[in-house]
């Protein structure tokens, strides 16, 4: 199984590189673009054959490294191995 | 005083923090590398600063699960004092030791020059030596110190007096302008609620011997003397 991870700063803590990122965006010319909010992506390959230890495995990592959940959430989707 | 400085791959103030200690000290700390699981038997840890594991994740979130964080909670837990100075805060935050996180600077830039600083709390192992409400030259070195925590953590932080120093300007005003990161109400340093950890973004090391330029971060190191011997 893959994990695939997705961690994102929580509402309402400032993005400075989101704002940095909006900026360039319309200095570029696209406009109407009202919020970028960066995040991380990270592909987990885990040996579970089930799903549910799969995401139960994932979501553990998540509290215990991948995300610092003071400031950020994380959101994990399990896909089968391709 | 007997001390231990840890080291982690990447760390680069860990002989500036040793040279310093044991000015103060007089004697030379241990140097632990963060392989060991377990620590001598001392009064205080260090934990410098650097780019411990190159920030990879998030700055300090490898080197707090390397082996020797283990024994540095649970000798910190026993109320062994703990400092922790630039990366060496981060890793105390993202060990759990400390409240809050250090985010990327408000400005996006990494920010390297002399701040001052406002003494919040000089009822603490570190910063006896200062005076309350003195301001001291120290500087800062980093691309995430910008502190944050949710309204409640700082409610308490602000309760407990737990707010070591503050970002101001050299006349002590502590404002958006003298904030030269972005960290909420100006915050540079906090204690844990044993006020015996102490975390900080600024370098006292760095400014503890006037042929640095500055003397201000000795008092810091004369204060842990002071407290632990």
């Amino acid at each position: 199984m893959k994990a695939l991870v997705h961690i994102t700063l929580k509402p309402g803590v400032l993005d400075p590189q989101g704002k940095a990122i909006a900026n360039a965006l319309t200095n570029l010319g696209f406009q109407g673009v009202n919020e970028v909010r960066q995040g991380k992506y990270i592909e987990l390959d885990l040996p579970d054959s089930d799903r549910a230890s799969a995401a139960a495995s994932a979501k553990d990592m998540c509290e215990r490294l991948l995300a610092n959940t003071v400031i950020e959430d994380y959101r994990v989707e399990i896909v089968d191995q391709t | 005083m007997k001390a231990a400085v840890i080291v982690f791959p990447g760390s680069n103030c860990d002989r500036d923090l040793m040279v310093a200690l044991e000015q103060s000290a007089g004697a030379a700390p241990t140097m632990v590398w963060h392989r060991e699981t377990t620590l001598p038997d001392v009064d205080l840890i260090a934990v410098p600063g650097g780019f411990s594991y190159g920030d990879y994740l998030r700055s300090g979130a490898m080197a707090a699960r390397s082996p020797i964080m283990k024994a540095v909670v649970e000798d910190a837990r026993r109320g062994v004092a703990v400092l922790g100075v630039c990366n060496g805060f981060q890793i105390l935050t993202e060990s759990g030791l400390l409240p809050g996180v250090l985010m990327r600077n408000r400005d996006l830039r990494y920010v390297c020059r002399d701040v001052f600083l406002r003494v919040e709390q000089n009822d603490t192992p570190f910063s006896n030596k200062y005076a309350q409400g003195q301001v001291v030259k120290i500087p800062i070195a980093h691309h995430d110190g910008n502190f944050f925590i949710d309204s409640d953590g700082h409610r308490q932080l602000e309760d407990e007096g737990r707010i070591a120093f503050r970002y101001c300007d050299s006349a002590g005003l502590v404002d958006n302008r003298s904030n030269p990161n972005g960290s909420l109400a100006n915050i540079a340093g906090v204690l844990d609620p044993s006020r015996r950890i102490l975390g900080m973004m600024p370098h006292p090391e760095r400014l503890s011997d006037p042929n640095l330029g500055g003397n201000d971060g000795r008092a810091l190191f004369d204060s842990i003397l002071n407290a632990l011997s």
